[in-house]
C-alpha cells in the first residue's frame, strides 16, 4: 500500500480516537447529567465516524472497489445518538434528576414533567398542559 | 505510521472505555448508568474496526453492525422501561 494512503488513513485515525477520548472524558468530568448527554452523543459520534472513514478508505484502496459497510454503521449510528440523547433527557426529566442551579429554563422543567407523568398519567394530563400552556413561552 | 497510529488510538479507545466504565461505576442516577453503557457500546465499536484495520479483514463490520443495532434498541428499551415501567405495552 502506498505511503500516502497511510498517511491519510492515520490521521483520520487519529482524530477518530482523539474524539471519542475526548467525549468519553466529558462523560466523567461535566458537572451534571443534562450536560453530561453532550459529550457521548457529539463528541463520540464524530470520532466513531473519522474510525469508520479511515477505514473505509483503507478498504476500499486496498480492495478496490468502494467499500460501503462502514457508512452504513455510520449512517446508523448518526441517526440513533439524538434519538437515545432525547429519550435518556425525557427520562431523566420524568424522574426529577437534578439541574445545575446555574443551567437556563428551571421553570420549564416542571411542565415538562407533568406532560406525560411517569405515574397517574391521566389525572396528571389535564392539569399539565394547563400549566404547560400558562409558562411555555 | 500506520501500525504507530492504531497503536495510539487503540491506547485512546481503551483509557475513553475505563472512563466510561468509571462513570458506570460511580453514577450518581440510573440515566447516567444507562449513558455509560452506550458509550461503551459505541467505544467498543471502535475497536472491533480497529482491529479489522489492525489484520487487514473486512470480516469484522457485521460483528459491529449487529452491535449497534442491539446497543440502540437496549438503551430505548431501557429508557423506555423507565419512563413508562413496561418495554410493550
Amino acid at each position: 500500500m502506498a505511503s500516502w494512503v497511510e498517511i491519510i488513513v492515520a490521521c483520520f485515525l487519529l482524530l477518530g480516537g482523539i474524539f471519542m477520548f475526548v467525549g468519553s472524558l466529558g462523560l466523567v468530568r461535566l458537572p451534571d447529567l443534562y450536560t453530561r448527554l453532550h459529550g457521548p452523543t457529539k463528541a463520540t459520534t464524530l470520532g466513531i465516524a473519522g474510525i469508520l472513514l479511515a477505514s473505509s478508505i483503507m478498504f476500499s484502496i486496498k480492495n478496490g472497489g468502494l467499500s460501503v459497510h462502514e457508512w452504513l454503521i455510520t449512517l446508523f449510528l448518526l441517526i440513533t445518538a439524538p434519538v437515545t440523547a432525547n429519550m435518556l433527557a425525557k427520562t431523566a426529566l420524568h424522574h426529577d434528576v437534578k439541574m445545575l442551579s446555574r443551567s437556563r429554563g428551571h421553570e420549564l422543567m416542571e411542565p415538562a414533567r407533568h406532560r406525560y407523568g411517569p405515574e397517574g398519567a391521566s389525572e396528571n394530563t389535564k392539569s399539565g398542559t394547563e400549566s404547560n400552556n400558562s409558562k411555555l413561552p | 505510521m500506520l501500525s504507530w497510529a492504531i497503536a495510539a488510538v487503540a491506547v485512546l479507545i481503551c483509557a475513553a472505555l475505563m472512563m466510561n466504565l468509571w462513570r458506570l461505576i460511580i453514577g450518581p442516577s440510573v440515566q447516567d448508568r444507562i449513558l455509560a453503557l452506550d458509550t461503551m457500546y459505541i467505544n467498543s465499536i471502535a475497536l472491533i474496526v480497529l482491529y479489522g484495520i489492525h489484520t487487514g479483514t473486512s470480516m469484522y463490520f457485521e460483528a459491529a453492525l449487529m452491535i449497534a443495532m442491539l446497543g440502540f434498541v437496549s438503551t430505548s428499551a431501557l429508557c423506555k422501561y423507565l419512563l413508562r415501567g413496561d418495554i410493550i405495552e
